[in-house]
């Protein structure tokens, strides 16, 4: 794995990395797929990969409201906000 | 008749496949229990699962599961009964999770067809898939210069994208295909169809080829366009930009582009650039969805008549002609409407009635048929009185321009304003007899041959009965009296 | 430093819970106890959240109820220490995370509410790898935590991790009991470095909501505690079927602590041939043997058994395990709760949270798992890591047909010094080669202190069951500890070393 694989992950996961620790990460990376390699031994050409690790139907919920309605509840945390105070998460301006 | 851009190298076919979202009707979330109407107070319905709050988890709304397979069934398409839900990995604001939960390689629902009813005859879309998927939240970027504001409300709302195959051919197509699949989603009651609230959206995907040519070239996406006309104007724009790039000598890049509605063109987003890495995988917080063929079948037994059968209904019971069938069941209410109307009796003055007069009424009000100031048991009457020749067609205009602007029985507005047909032989008999002895001499050009003179006279009783007169009363008893 | 009430901290939960009854001490006397030992034993950085105010109001009511004959639970007033994993309602919630820094959930995670409703008092929030990942409880935002067993060498010990806090607490007898997560081995690998009890439930038992996910697909809640009774004891009050949570399992919820009979004759105790690696110290090898022996006196029959991908376990649990975590951590972008640390742009802001907020270890993981699902590895990497864990679950299920539990080491070695085995990331990851298997099929486990190695440092056994059979796991858990007769303690202990 080299350094601009690493730049590329680090992008998409959206992690920044200085170029040092490019570096060492795609040493680090390196050595974890080298030892992750050892699972091409095993021949899993008619496994089917597992779905679910418990053996049952997905449960499911009736359509009925009875939640939310309470912003401030999920906005309380929030590192930034309008400064009206209106109920909103603020972030910086995207431009489309 | 195909629809072809003439280029200055020669012509060239348009390909477009169209991917709608479509908001599932539902009280609750996809996953959460937070209620999906519009309009409300931002961030008011939003629960922690739905703010991707640390340790929460989603649980399927079984409503929604229905709701897909209904509308799949709908499409006349695979159910498949075992599907799987992944998520999508990407980052943006309004999309709290980190990733919305999609269904990927194995959707709810598989290949379906929508057949259109184009002027040149059906035409048959494929319909590639339908899977659930969670709604994002809203940004919006123009209420602070720096910042820009995130609102939840809408964010796992459930939604169904139905994807087209790449088989429409012309901007009418496309736009025959989202009315086609409104109406169907209407009539299921699986979607309320509202594009203005953006219940139901489109991303166009538009490529362009020499006629002839069998490989699809490289396509554009349109996103989120939010009407039917739009649809069409996009796709027409961007057809004939990408004919352009071609024939400049350019390639036309795969890439998501925007449609500006008060410009009337297509531009390129620069935010959505960057190259997209989705990683999709199994969403470990769920199971598969495993439904029984007899949970479909019940669902199955429950389905509406849909567009399509009561098209043909409408042709066989009532004799209409198709294209009428056709605009009576474009929309569910409209065709309930005709329906009672036509319960008067003669069905084709009903289907006439309601396609002309009702609908230029609302057309000019900009009214929906459910706000008709005319209610369908009333217009039954006044075509039960132009049937029963009580009245005559053309005093039933008058009468139904009373009905709209100031409402009433059709029954009660012909007997106050006396407009009641002249039935009665002598009484025209005798308008005829005076007509003649007043006119002795285009009697006698009658007489010598020239029998457009009828009309004159027709003309001239209509005016002395104020239009009361039975018209083809008149035109025999006219022959009759000259002849 | 307040004077810490050894009478009281060096009890069980069934101890404690006896007293109570009796009337010999109240929950205050016990808690209070408790928070002295925590307060006197701040060195061993246990604790990232101290709460001794809610767990004098929550005491105080339990002996009320008790006063009324009223008791929730066997819980009903018992300290315990909870791992800063689950979400407590008005008690910030870090995940041992910068990024989680400030976060206050307005909710309780199931877990902690069944612990609530059962009466039992939370101390405060321990200490723990970062989002659950390690096996050393070095990648804390909040520091080391510091292993109370410690030796003339004067070097401090890992407790294992990545619930090392509340193992820790539990050892040194700062808590009667404390609540841990498993993702690969995270409860039982420390239970196995600092002499005590940890036991992982089946895949399902405990209700995921609240927790702060790792890996969703392995995450489970768990027990940490000094007795195996006490395990089954404070499980009773952890285990619940929630609706919230997809992946709970409704199936009928024994009484676990009634399973402990003592009774194993002709229980069937596979022991994996797979599992004697090359270069394992002689010391585990021989506490492995005596196991075995252990549970042949009291009339078990231990077989040989095979289980040849089991091997596989642990490269297939580190594409599993970050794959979901890289997913499951995308939430921490600053947006909404925690850190936020300011850029130009939204994508810089992005990175900067994420890059500051997270760990070395976590970023690590990130990565590998934003790599094995990107576009052209997903099929050699992901797909290959399902289809393996296909064969494992089939491995375990087919090696049950045969016996009724299985026995292994819990862990390679016992407890290393702050600072080994740091510079290379597979080492470290080999901690969990015992505890992996167990966590990718989903099966109950428990590890339960078997003796000393050479130098002096606890060493745990490990049991597996099959699916929801965790009467059989405490039963055979029981027997082996009294056979080990396992009476060493820290030293340091309650604060006094």
């Amino acid at each position: 794995m080299d350094k601009a694989t690493v730049n590329n992950i680090a992008k998409l996961a959206r992690i920044k990395v200085s170029d040092a620790e490019t570096e060492s990460l795609a040493g680090e990376l390196t050595n974890i797929f080298d030892w992750i390699e050892q699972l091409n031994e095993v021949n899993t050409d008619n496994v089917e990969p597992m779905t679910s690790v418990v053996a049952m139907a997905m449960p499911s919920r009736v359509d009925e409201v009875n939640d939310g309605d309470d912003a401030e509840r999920v906005l309380k945390n929030a590192p930034d906000r309008p400064a009206d105070g209106s109920s909103f998460y603020a972030v910086p301006k995207v431009v489309e | 008749m195909s629809y072809l851009i003439e280029g200055e190298t020669g012509d060239w076919e348009v390909v477009i496949g169209l991917e709608v979202h479509a908001q599932i009707v539902s009280k609750a979330k996809l996953f959460s229990g937070a209620a999906t109407d519009f309009g409300a107070e931002p961030n008011s319905q939003v629960s922690l699962v739905d703010a991707a709050m640390p340790g929460m988890l989603p649980v399927i709304n079984e409503v929604c599961i229905e709701q897909a397979v209904r509308t799949g069934l709908g499409l006349n398409a695979k159910i498949n009964l075992h599907s799987v839900f992944e998520r999508k990995n990407y980052f943006y604001p309004d999309l709290p999770q980190g990733y919305q939960i999609s269904q990927f390689l194995e959707p709810i629902v598989g290949e379906g067809i929508i057949t259109l009813d184009m002027p040149e005859g059906p035409r048959e879309i494929g319909v590639e898939r339908l899977h659930m998927e969670q709604d994002a939240g809203k940004s919006l970027h123009d209420q602070d210069p720096k910042r820009t504001f995130i609102d939840l409300n809408r964010s796992g709302v459930a939604l169904m994208e139905i994807v087209s195959k790449p088989d429409l051919r012309s901007p009418a197509e496309a736009g025959a295909y989202m009315r086609k699949l409104r109406a169907i989603v209407r009539y299921l009651g699986t979607c309320d169809g509202n594009m203005e609230q953006g219940s139901l959206r489109c991303d166009a995907n538009v490529s362009v080829r020499p006629t002839g040519e069998k490989e699809l070239r490289t396509r554009a996406e349109i996103k989120n366009i939010n009407s039917v006309r739009f649809v069409m104007a996009a796709i027409e724009y961007e057809a004939e930009r990408q004919v352009e790039v071609y024939e400049d000598g350019g390639n036309v890049v795969q890439e998501t582009r925007l449609y500006d509605a008060n410009k009337g063109e297509t531009r390129s987003m620069r935010s959505k650039e960057e190259a997209h890495d989705y990683r999709y995988f199994p969403d470990p917080d769920l199971l598969p969805i495993d439904l029984t063929q007899d949970f479909v079948d019940q669902i199955k037994a429950t389905l509406p008549e849909l567009p399509d059968a009561k098209k043909q209904r409408f042709i066989d019971d009532y004799g209409l002609a198709i294209d009428d069938a056709a605009t009576l069941v474009a929309d569910k209410e409209t065709a309930d409407y005709f329906e009672a109307v036509a319960k008067a009796g003669d069905a084709k003055l009903a289907a006439n009635w309601v396609i002309h007069e009702l609908f230029a009424v609302l057309n000019k009000a900009s009214l929906s048929i459910a706000e008709s100031p005319v209610s369908s048991d009333d217009l039954g009457k006044l075509v039960g009185l132009i049937s029963d020749d009580t009245i005559s067609g053309r005093i039933a205009k008058d009468v139904f321009e009373v009905m709209v602007t100031e409402g009433g029985d059709p029954a009660d507005i012909v007997e106050d304003k006396g407009l009641k047909q002249i039935t009665d032989t002598g009484e025209i008999e005798a308008m005829i007899d005076a007509l003649i002895a007043d006119n002795p001499e285009q009697a006698q050009q009658y007489r010598d041959g020239n029998t457009k003179v009828t009309g004159w006279f027709v003309g001239q009783i209509m005016k002395a009965s104020e239009g009361k007169a039975n018209p083809q009363m008149v035109n025999e008893l006219l022959k009759k009296k000259l002849g | 430093m307040p004077t810490v009430n050894n009478a009281l901290t060096d009890l069980t939960i069934a101890a404690a819970r006896d007293g109570l009854d009796k009337g010999d001490f109240t929950s205050k006397e016990l808690t209070e106890a408790h928070i002295a030992a925590v307060e006197a034993a701040r060195d061993l950085n246990a604790f990232i959240t101290e709460t001794p105010e809610l767990a004098l109001k929550r005491a105080k009511a339990s002996d009320e109820r008790r006063a009324k004959g009223k008791a929730a639970s066997g819980m009903d007033g018992i300290p315990i220490a909870v791992k800063d994993l689950y979400c407590t309602e008005g008690v910030e919630t870090t995940a041992g995370s910068h990024i989680l820094g400030g976060f206050t959930p307005p909710y309780e995670s199931t877990v902690t509410q069944n612990l609530r409703d059962a009466g039992a008092v939370m101390l405060g929030k321990t200490n723990m790898d970062e989002f659950a990942m390690g096996s050393a409880n070095i990648t804390s935002y909040h520091g080391n935590v510091i292993n109370p067993w410690k030796l003339d060498d004067g070097k401090d010990r890992v407790p294992g991790g990545s619930s090392g806090g509340s193992a820790a607490a539990v050892a040194g007898h700062l808590a009667l009991g404390g609540a841990g997560s498993d993702t690969g081995g995270s409860i039982r690998q420390p239970a196995s470095f600092s002499g005590i009890v940890g036991m992982k439930p089946t895949y399902g038992r405990c209700s995921r909501w609240g927790m702060v996910a790792f890996a969703s697909s392995l995450d489970q809640a768990g027990p940490m505690t000094r007795s195996v009774e006490d395990a089954a004891i404070m499980l009773q009050s952890m285990v619940s079927y929630d609706a919230k949570d997809s992946t709970s399992v409704d199936q009928p919820i024994p009484d676990f602590a009634a399973a402990l009979t003592g009774d194993i004759k002709g229980l069937k105790v596979g022991v994996p041939k797979e599992y004697r690696l090359d270069g394992m110290p002689g010391e585990i090898e021989t506490l492995w043997q005596q196991g075995i022996d252990w549970l042949k006196d009291a009339g078990a029959e231990p077989v040989e058994i095979s289980l040849p991908h089991t091997k596989y376990a642990l490269p297939t649990y580190y594409i599993v395990a970050p794959a979901e975590a890289s997913s499951n951590l995308a939430r921490y972008d600053g947006v909404r709760y925690g850190l936020r640390v300011p850029g130009d742009s939204l994508d810089e802001m992005y990175e900067n949270t994420r890059g500051e907020g997270f760990g070395a270890e976590v970023r690590r993981r990130i990565m590998i798992g934003t790599y094995v699902l990107s576009a052209g590895y997903y099929d050699a990497y992901y797909v290959k890591a399902m289809k393996l864990r296909t064969l494992i679950l089939q491995e375990f299920q087919q090696a049950f047909e045969g016996v009724d539990v299985m026995l292994t080491p819990t862990a390679p070695s016992p407890a290393f010094a702050i600072g080994e085995k740091m510079d290379d990331p597979v080492q470290m990851y080999l901690n969990d080669v015992f505890t992996v298997p167990a966590s990718m099929a989903g099966l109950p486990a428990i590890s339960v202190p078997g003796g000393l190695s050479d130098e002096g440092l606890p060493l745990g056994l490990h049991l597996i069951t099959k699916p929801f059979d965790e009467e059989t796991l405490f039963r055979v858990g029981g027997v082996l500890e009294e056979a080990a007769n396992f009476t060493a303690q820290p030293s340091y202990l309650g604060g006094a070393s």
